[in-house]
C-alpha cells in the first residue's frame, strides 16, 4: 500500500503524520506540495493537521482551493481512500468532499487533551480493525472542532453509517453535534476526524490506540 | 511631508528617546557632532537597557558560562549544548513583559515568536517550549483579563507554529499588579556541525532581508521596554508588535531549507530594534561595516521614513549575509514559501554603519561603539536588608488535614490544567512528559533512547527576602526538577526580571541574585549559556518581586528509565531523600505562612549546594538503576503538598507515620531545600533497602522511610485521612472557578 501526504503551507502535524505512516507501514509516504496538479500513485491520500494558511479567512478555506485539491477530488471519486485529520478534516469539508462544517469550540478556547472515542462504525476501510462500539483513547488539539450540519444531513449521516467516531464517556471537547468526532462520505472512502490518532501509536505516546486506524487504511493486519 | 533628517535635537527630544543627558554627552563626544534624527533613533535603540544590558553586563560576566558540553555560551541568539551523537540542544529564555501588560494577546504571542526565531536562527528546529508567567493578585481587576489574553496569545502563536509546550510556571502576587511577567523559553535540535551564527565575514557581500514586510508596528518598542510604567500606559499600545505565526512557520521552513544549501554566512533575526540591532550586531561581531539602502527594504506601508524603518519591530523578519554565488538558489527557496527576499545592503571594510535613503546618507556611525562596545554602567547598589529568621517556637498551628486541602486549592498550588490545555503539548509526537509533573520531557527524534528534560523555576518571595539565597534556590530547584525525571542537568538559561536598576536597593537585588545564581551554577556544574535581562518592571515607583527565572535542560540517556511523579503501585515504601533528621524545620517565607496566615516574614530556606549535589546525584542513581518507582522533588508547600501531588497523579493514597518529636506543621509544611520523595518497590526489612541506606549514609544523606503507598486517602500521621478524590477536586477546581469569576480561593491572601 502506498500513501501520499499533502503539504500546505502552515500545516504542522505533517511531520507527525509522515512519522506515523512510516512506522506503521515500514515505508515513508510520498509528500506532495499544494501547488502540484498531479498526485503520485497512492492507495491512501492523507491531509494532516495544522494551520494551513494560518487559519486565516476560515479554517481550511484557502487550502481547499489549492490546485492539488482537484486531483484529490478526482481520486476520491475513483474510490481511493482519503483521510483528513484536524485541519485536514476542515479542508475536506471546505472542499465539499465531506458535508457540514467545523465551528469554533463552545469553550472558545484551543483544547489539547486526551478524549475517549467510540468506534461508531467498524465496517469501513478505516475502522475495520477496531471492534464495533469499541471505546479507544485519542488526543485532540484544536480550536475549531465543533462539528455542525443541518438536521437532514445529520439524519442522513447517522442513518447511513457515516458517523465513524463519536466522543464517548462525556469527553466531547468542543460541543460538536451528536458528539461527532469523525465522519465518512457516502462511499465510506473519505474520512475526516478532529482527533489525532497519529499521536497515539507507540509506547512513547503512552498507548497505541490510534494504530488500528492506519493499519486498517493501509490494508495491514492488526 | 518631506522627511527632515536634520531637525534640531532638543533636550526634550533626547529625553523622549530614553537617553539620559550623560549618555547624550557620550554620543556627542563619540561622533563629534549633533546626531541626525535617524541617528538619534539608532542610538536610543542600541544603547537602551534592553539591547545593551548596560546595567547588568558587569555582573553577568561573573556567571559561569562554559563547560565540557557547552558549544556556545551567551552572546549569540541562543546557547548551544552538546548532547552527543553529533547533536546539540539550542535554547534560550526571553521576556516579553512590558508588551504583554499593554496588549496581552499580541504581547505574549510575539514573545513566543521572538524566542522561537532565536532558536531557528541558529539552525535548530524548535522541539519544546515553556513559559513562566507571573500575574498580579487574583482579585486585582486586571488579572483575569491578563491571564486570559496571555494564555490565548501564547497558544495562538505556539500552536499554529507547531511546537509542544512541555512546562512552565504560573504564579500570582500583588507585586505584579502593574507589571506582569511573560518569560518564554524555546529549545531546538541541530547538528553540531550545522550551527549558524550572527558574525558576518567577508567584505562586499550581500546583506539580504527575508521574511515579512516592514511596517510601523513596534516603533520604539525596545525603548519602551526599558522604561517604567506610569498612568499613561494605554498610550503605549501602538508600540506593541503584531504577530503572524503563519509567516513564522514559513520562515522556519524556508530558513532551514536555505541553510541546507550552504548559502548562509551569517544570520540574525530582527527582534528588538529590528533592522538596526540585527545589522549592527552582524557587522560589529565580524569587525565589518554595514551599508544599508532603505529603498530596497520591503515595506507594507507607504511613506515610511528612515527613522521608522530603522526602529520598526515588525515581526517574522531575518537578516542574512549570503554567498553571492548562491543568491539565486536562496531567492528560489523564499519564493517557494512566498516570503520577501531583498538584497538591502552590503558588508564594508570601514567599520561604519551607513544608512542610505533616497540618495541621502541619513546615518553614518561607528559600528563597534553602537554594538559590542556600547557603554557599561557600574550602578551603585546596596546590600539588601535580610529579614530576621523566625523564632524556633513560632509555628502557628492549624489542623493538618484542613491546611493540606486549603493549600491544594489555593492559587499558588492549584492545578494549572486550565492554562496548559490551551497549549498543544504533544505536537511532534515526542512528548514523554507533559506539563503537570516535575519537568517536561521530549524524546530526541530519530534516536532510539535519548530524551531531553526541561524545567523553569524561581521562587520570587525567597528572592525578595534574600536575593542571594533566592538566586541559589532558583538554580537548585531547576536542577532538582530535571534530576527528578532521571535526567542529567546540562545547562541553563536565565531570565532576570527586576525593577528600576537606578535605585540602589533594586540594583542590590540584581547583584545579589546574580551572585547566588553564579555560586549555585558553579557548584552544580550547570552553566548559564544564554539569557535575557528585563529591568524597569515598575509602575508608579512600585517594583516587582525580584524574579530571576531559570530555564534548565537535562539529558536522559534512556527514557525507558525515566521516572514520573505519580505513585507507581500500592504497598511501596516512601523515602524522604535528603531530609534533615526531623524531616522539616524551616517555615520562614513558606506558602503555609503566607497563604494560610497572611505572613511574609522570616528568612527563606538556605540551600546547601554540596548537599544538593550529593542528594541529586544519589536520586538520579536510584532512577537510572531502576530502583526508584516514582520521584517528586519538594518545593512550595513542602512534604504534605509533594505527597498530595504524587497521590493525585496516580489515584493511589499513602499513609505517613508521624515523627513523635517534631511539630506536624514543620514535618508537613516546612520548605527545607534539597529533598525528594522517592518510592521503591523493596522489602522494608530486606537486604536491598538496607544496602540503599548504607550507601546513603556513606554519602552523608538521610533517607528515612516515612510511610507507604496504598488506599484511597492520604493519611498524614495522626491527621484526619483526606480522600485523594477530595485532594484532586480541590486541586482542579480553583483555576476554572477563578477564570469564571468565582472567587474560589480557599487560602486567604
Amino acid at each position: 500500500m502506498k500513501a501520499a501526504v499533502i503539504i500546505f503551507p502552515g500545516l504542522n502535524r505533517d511531520r507527525d503524520m509522515v512519522a506515523a505512516l512510516t512506522k506503521i507501514s515500514g515505508r515513508a509516504p510520498a509528500t506532495v506540495w499544494h501547488g502540484e496538479r498531479d498526485l503520485p500513485e497512492a492507495d491512501l491520500i492523507v491531509i494532516p493537521g495544522g494551520f494551513s494558511y494560518g487559519d486565516y479567512l476560515r479554517c481550511g478555506a484557502i487550502a481547499a482551493r489549492s490546485p492539488i485539491m482537484d486531483a484529490v477530488r478526482e481520486r476520491a471519486a475513483d474510490g481511493v481512500k482519503v483521510l483528513g485529520v484536524c485541519n485536514g478534516f476542515q479542508i475536506l469539508t471546505e472542499a465539499g468532499l465531506l458535508p457540514g462544517a467545523l465551528m469554533r469550540n463552545t469553550s472558545l478556547k484551543f483544547v489539547c487533551r486526551e478524549v475517549k472515542l467510540q468506534v461508531t462504525n467498524a465496517d469501513t476501510p478505516f475502522t475495520r480493525l477496531y471492534e464495533q462500539d469499541q471505546v479507544v483513547r485519542c488526543p485532540v488539539a484544536h480550536h475549531d472542532g465543533n462539528y455542525f450540519a443541518d438536521p437532514q444531513t445529520i439524519a442522513r449521516l447517522e442513518g447511513n453509517g457515516q458517523v465513524a467516531f463519536r466522543y464517548a464517556e462525556g469527553t466531547n471537547p468542543n460541543g460538536s453535534i451528536n458528539d461527532i468526532a469523525g465522519i465518512l462520505n457516502e462511499n465510506k472512502n473519505v474520512l475526516g476526524l478532529m482527533p489525532h490518532p497519529e499521536n497515539l501509536i507507540e509506547p512513547a505516546h503512552g498507548g497505541n490506540d490510534g494504530r488500528a486506524l492506519f493499519a486498517s487504511a493501509l490494508d495491514l493486519v492488526a | 511631508m518631506p522627511y527632515d533628517n536634520h531637525i534640531a535635537i532638543t533636550p526634550e527630544l533626547v529625553a523622549d528617546h530614553g537617553l539620559k543627558p550623560d549618555v547624550f554627552e557620550k554620543i556627542l563626544a563619540l561622533i563629534g557632532r549633533q546626531p541626525t534624527y535617524t541617528e538619534l533613533g539608532i542610538f536610543s535603540a542600541m544603547w537602551n537597557e534592553h539591547c545593551s544590558y548596560k546595567s547588568s553586563k558587569k555582573w553577568l560576566k561573573t556567571l559561569p558560562t562554559s563547560g565540557p558540553r557547552v558549544i556556545q555560551g551567551p552572546g549569540e541568539n541562543a546557547g548551544v549544548v552538546d548532547i552527543g551523537d553529533g547533536q546539540a540542544v539550542v535554547f534560550k529564555m526571553e521576556s516579553h513583559n512590558h508588551p504583554s501588560f499593554i496588549e496581552p494577546y499580541q504581547g505574549a504571542g510575539t514573545g513566543m515568536g521572538g524566542i522561537l526565531r532565536d532558536v531557528f536562527t541558529m539552525g535548530a528546529r524548535p522541539v519544546a517550549a515553556m513559559n513562566a508567567l507571573r500575574f498580579g493578585a487574583p482579585d486585582h481587576e486586571k488579572t483575569r483579563h491578563l491571564v486570559s489574553g496571555v494564555v490565548a496569545g501564547i497558544g495562538g502563536y505556539g500552536n499554529a507554529f507547531g511546537v509542544p509546550t512541555v512546562g512552565g510556571e504560573v504564579e500570582f502576587d500583588p507585586r505584579y499588579n502593574g507589571n506582569i511577567l511573560v518569560n518564554a523559553f524555546a529549545a531546538g535540535l541541530a547538528d553540531t556541525d550545522k550551527i549558524f551564527y550572527s558574525k558576518a565575514e567577508g567584505v562586499g557581500l550581500p546583506v539580504v532581508y527575508l521574511g515579512a514586510k516592514t511596517g510601523r508596528d513596534g516603533v520604539g518598542g525596545a525603548t519602551m521596554a526599558s522604561a517604567e510604567f506610569g498612568d499613561d500606559i494605554d498610550e503605549k499600545r501602538p508600540t506593541v508588535q503584531v504577530g503572524d505565526p503563519f509567516t513564522e512557520k514559513r520562515l522556519l521552513e524556508a530558513c532551514l531549507e536555505l541553510m541546507a544549501t550552504g548559502a548562509v554566512i551569517a544570520i540574525q533575526d530582527m527582534g528588538a530594534a529590528g533592522l538596526t540591532c540585527s545589522a549592527v550586531e552582524m557587522g560589529a561581531k565580524g569587525d565589518l561595516g554595514i551599508e544599508l539602502n532603505l529603498d530596497m527594504v520591503p515595506v507594507r506601508e507607504t511613506e515610511m521614513t528612515p527613522y521608522e524603518m530603522m526602529l520598526s519591530e515588525s515581526q517574522e523578519r531575518m537578516l542574512m549575509v549570503l554567498h553571492p554565488e548562491k543568491e539565486a538558489e536562496a531567492r528560489a527557496v523564499f519564493q517557494k514559501w512566498e516570503l520577501d527576499f531583498a538584497t538591502v545592503g552590503k558588508t564594508t571594510d570601514d567599520l561604519r554603519f551607513r544608512v542610505l535613503w533616497h540618495g541621502e546618507e541619513v546615518a553614518n556611525l561607528p559600528i563597534k561603539d553602537l554594538g559590542d562596545e556600547a557603554p557599561e554602567y557600574d550602578r551603585p547598589w546596596t546590600e539588601p536588608t535580610r529579614p530576621a529568621p523566625l523564632a524556633a517556637n513560632d509555628v502557628p498551628q492549624m489542623d493538618v488535614a484542613d491546611a493540606l486541602i486549603q493549600l491544594m486549592g489555593s492559587h499558588q498550588i492549584a492545578s494549572r490544567r486550565w492554562v496548559y490545555e490551551q497549549y498543544d503539548t504533544l505536537i511532534g509526537g515526542n512528548s514523554l512528559q507533559r506539563p503537570g509533573g516535575d519537568a517536561g520531557v521530549i524524546r530526541v527524534d530519530g534516536h532510539p533512547t535519548k530524551a531531553l528534560a526541561f524545567s523553569s523555576d524561581v521562587t520570587p518571595r525567597y528572592c525578595e527576602a534574600d536575593p542571594f539565597e533566592g538566586g541559589k534556590q532558583a538554580v537548585a530547584e531547576c536542577w532538582r526538577n530535571l534530576t527528578a525525571t532521571g535526567a542529567e542537568p546540562l545547562a541553563a538559561t536565565d531570565n532576570l526580571n527586576f525593577g528600576n536598576p537606578e535605585r540602589p536597593e533594586i540594583m542590590g537585588q540584581l547583584v545579589g541574585a546574580i551572585k547566588g545564581i553564579g555560586e549555585a551554577c558553579r557548584v552544580l556544574g550547570f552553566p548559564i549559556v544564554s539569557g535575557n535581562v528585563s529591568l524597569y518592571n515598575e509602575t508608579n515607583g512600585q517594583g516587582i518581586l525580584p524574579t530571576p527565572t531559570i530555564g534548565g535542560v537535562g539529558l536522559l540517556d534512556d527514557w525507558s528509565q525515566m521516572s514520573r511523579v505519580g505513585f507507581a503501585a500500592p504497598g511501596q515504601v516512601i523515602l524522604l531523600v535528603g531530609a534533615p533528621p526531623s524531616r522539616g524545620t524551616h517555615l520562614g517565607q513558606s506558602i503555609y505562612l503566607r497563604d494560610l496566615f497572611g505572613r511574609a516574614d522570616g528568612a527563606p530556606p538556605k540551600v546547601d549546594l554540596a548537599h544538593e549535589k550529593r542528594t541529586g546525584d544519589f536520586v538520579r542513581g536510584l532512577i537510572r538503576s531502576g530502583v526508584a518507582t516514582a520521584v517528586h522533588d519538594l518545593s512550595d508547600g513542602g512534604l504534605g503538598i509533594g505527597l498530595a501531588e504524587m497521590a493525585i497523579a496516580s489515584g493511589i493514597g499513602a499513609e505517613i507515620v508521624d515523627l513523635s518529636d517534631q511539630d506536624p506543621i514543620l514535618q508537613y509544611f516546612a520548605e527545607d531545600q534539597g529533598r525528594y520523595l522517592v518510592t521503591v518497590s523493596l522489602d522494608p526489612q530486606g537486604k536491598e533497602l538496607a544496602a540503599l541506606w548504607d550507601e546513603a549514609q556513606r554519602l552523608g544523606i538521610f533517607a528515612p522511610w516515612i510511610g507507604s503507598t496504598g488506599g484511597t486517602a492520604l493519611v498524614l500521621g495522626s491527621a484526619r485521612p483526606v480522600p485523594v478524590a477530595d485532594l484532586r477536586n480541590a486541586h482542579e477546581s480553583w483555576f476554572p472557578a477563578f477564570m469564571q469569576g468565582q472567587q474560589a480561593d480557599n487560602a486567604g491572601h
